[in-house]
């Protein structure tokens, strides 16, 4: 889970990184007492889960309350790369004499944590990487040591970070770092760490990514949650325990298994092109199990998506034995009848592996008008795809 | 021969007095794995009948393992307790520890990777989120379905769980030397590259089929793996051409972001390494099967 800006800085100042002062508003109006207690000046950030906010305008300098009012209202509701601004932060204004780069992250190729640091901080560290890769230092870190003072030098000196500010960004580091681990985060970023004209260290902007898998242990991280932002689609699905990704297309799918879905999507696209370009228009893991009620939830979640024109249950018997999966079925679309659901849209099943025959005989007999089987994935998803372009 | 886990395996179950321990166990019975015990520590003296096999709990990999000989484990453990699970299999040496539990936040598994590491990775880690592995018809470690392949000469190693059960049942005919399920999280202990080298050394296996999906850049790592050293025939297969950007399709780790992790990138890279790429899982099972024929 990404979080905005001003998550990030909670955060950061919650585990004492120093940070600045500043609030979240959500109407113009509500900026000009904002201003005046950070001190009648302030910068008015839009609060959006993109990069290149600056370029794009959603970054102003207000110079006393008005002058943020009239800020604010420009920022808010603007368009950054398809995100709309519902929030914007006022932050203190900095004296800002030098812009570095600091980040924590997962280095899943070699399977541990990476720390990366920069004093050419300020700009894309994207293009820093690319365009001059010598000033972006990396250095691993052990996940069992973590960052200890020695580590946070080591990373300081590696970035050739000016005598004056080792000492303060060598704090910061470790501060970073108990954020990163304290909060299970995937990713903590600050650009710019600045160093203000009487030499403080602030973390100005922030990035940080959450780990959904340790929701167990960090209580707090649900009312993080962008609720407003998420599709009504994936937020029945989530509460309901479901796996499910709402995409563009007309063809719904059901499928057991993260990587067995990921492909019915692929071949879905594929004989979608033979059929007016129709694609997947979702992604929905009902998992190993595929009971009964699983299968009837996905289903109402795919039959109550109005894009979906036909829909394509992709299951492969492994442990749950396929005769199981087709009384899923068959109770499924009985039990979404009782509740009254319009159940109109055509199912094109594909059950292979264990007990195939027996879970396609209990379909063949269930003779329901809207069940029609396919005995291999190819033909099915070529199926689907031609009934969703009708 | 097969590859990580043989007929002589020795099998114990962290969390086998658990439902789904309890379950599978029961499942790697049947199939013939020679499961010696399980480890609970409140439950450490008794046993545990599963259809009329009586299964010893100890208290501890350690102890398990000194009354058993037990090489391998298999854990179970929820989520929250994973990882001092596998801490306590690799303080207890124990040479194979399979993983199967998902949802371990990332934090965790770093650090029980990590501390293999530092004691020298005598044990080697599958998983996690991970259906384990099997070597049909002599032993059977995780929750893969035994009865769906044979014995043969084809080894499989794959990120997704259920794409591993599609291939094996697609070349059902031919079978398997050993299929391996290595997870699809951002960090996991046995990689492509560990289980291609592996294969490559196996008397037993012919040709390797690799199952790979979007995220991270493991598939091209083990491109240049089987350019510089495997000699036999590898067909791959990546999952996930069509998902967009920034979404996580269901592995923690399945995830496009910008332009890495793609399944085409993975795919030229395979391919620029002389495998033989299926554009679907049954296309990939029809090229394993030309090439087997010659």
């Amino acid at each position: 889970m990404d979080l905005f800006e001003y998550q990030a800085r909670d955060l950061f100042a919650k585990h004492d990184v120093p940070v600045l002062a500043g609030e979240v508003i959500d109407t113009p109006e509500a900026a000009r007492e904002a201003t005046e207690r950070l001190g009648g000046r302030a910068v008015v950030k839009a609060q959006v889960k993109t990069g290149g906010r600056g370029k794009a305008g959603g970054v102003k300098l207000a110079s006393d309350p008005d002058d943020a009012v009239e800020k604010a209202g420009q920022i808010l509701g603007m368009d950054i790369k398809g995100h709309t601004v519902h929030k914007v932060m006022l932050a203190q204004t900095a004296d800002i004499a030098e812009e570095y780069y600091v980040s924590f992250l997962l280095d899943r190729a070699n399977r541990t944590f990476l720390a990366m640091a920069s004093v050419e901080g300020g700009m894309d560290i994207e293009e820093v990487a690319a365009t001059k890769p010598e000033a972006l230092a990396k250095i691993p870190v052990d996940a069992v040591e973590g960052v200890t003072e020695a580590k946070a030098r080591e990373i300081v000196e590696a970035a050739k970070f000016p005598a004056d500010v080792a000492d303060g960004i060598v704090d910061a580091v470790q501060k970073l770092w108990t954020v990163f681990v304290k909060e299970d985060a995937l990713l903590v970023e600050v650009n710019p760490l600045v160093k203000t004209g009487d030499g403080r260290i602030i973390a100005l902007d922030g990035k940080v990514s959450l780990d959904a898998n340790a929701e167990f242990r960090q209580p707090d991280h649900a009312a993080l949650e962008d609720k407003a932002a998420a599709n009504p689609l994936e937020a029945a699905a989530k509460a309901k325990g479901l796996n499910y990704v709402k995409l563009d297309g007309q063809v719904g799918i059901i499928g057991n298994g993260a990587g067995l879905v990921m492909s019915t999507l692929d071949v879905v696209a594929y004989a979608g092109e033979n059929h007016g370009g129709v694609k997947p228009a979702n992604f929905l893991d009902i998992g190993g199990g595929a009971s009964a009620e699983v299968m009837a939830n996905g289903l109402e979640i795919i039959l109550g998506d109005p894009d979906v024109k036909s829909v394509f249950v992709n299951v492969f018997g492994g442990i749950t034995a396929c005769d199981a999966v087709a009384n899923g079925i068959v109770q499924a679309l009985e039990l979404l009848k009782s509740k009254g659901e319009d159940v109109s849209k055509p199912l094109v099943v594909r059950l292979d592996g264990n007990n195939a025959e027996l879970g396609r005989k209990i379909l063949n007999d269930a003779d329901h008008p809207l069940v029609q089987q396919v005995d291999t994935m190819d033909g099915a998803a070529e199926r689907a795809a031609e009934l969703a372009a009708k | 021969m097969a590859i990580f886990l043989t007929k002589e395996s020795k099998v114990i179950v962290q969390g086998m007095t658990g439902s789904e321990g309890q379950k599978h166990t029961r499942r790697m019975l049947a199939s013939g794995t020679n499961i010696v015990g399980g480890v609970n520590p409140r439950k450490a003296g008794t046993t545990v009948d599963f259809d009329g096999t009586e299964v010893p709990v100890f208290g501890t990999v350690k102890e398990a393992m000194e009354a058993t000989g037990a090489d391998v484990t298999v854990v179970f453990v929820p989520e929250k307790f994973t990882k001092s699970a596998v801490i306590e299999a690799i303080d207890a040496e124990i040479p194979l520890a399979v993983v199967i539990t998902e949802g371990i936040a990332v934090h965790d598994t770093a650090e029980f990777w990590a501390y293999a590491g530092s004691k020298g990775n005598k044990t080697r880690i599958v998983g996690p989120n991970c259906p384990g592995l099997i070597t049909p018809g002599q032993s059977n470690a995780g929750i893969i379905p035994a009865d769906i392949t044979k014995p043969g000469r084809i080894g499989l190693v794959s990120k997704s769980g259920t794409l591993t059960y599609q291939m094996m049942y697609e070349l059902r005919d031919l079978g398997f030397s050993t299929c391996v399920g290595i997870g699809g999280d951002p960090i996991i202990g046995t990689t492509h590259i560990d289980a291609l080298k592996a294969f490559e050394a196996d008397p037993d296996t012919d040709l390797i089929v690799m199952i790979g999906e979007i995220g991270g850049d493991a598939e091209e790592r083990a491109a240049d793996f089987i350019k510089a050293n495997v000699t036999k025939p590898v067909v791959g297969y990546v999952a996930g051409f069509t998902a967009p950007e920034g979404k996580t399709m269901g592995h923690a780790g399945a995830i496009v972001s910008g332009s890495s992790g793609t399944a085409q990138a993975k795919k030229e890279a395979l391919e620029a390494a002389g495998v033989k790429v299926g554009k679907t899982p049954s296309e990939t099972a029809r090229l394993a099967r030309e090439l087997l024929a010659g």
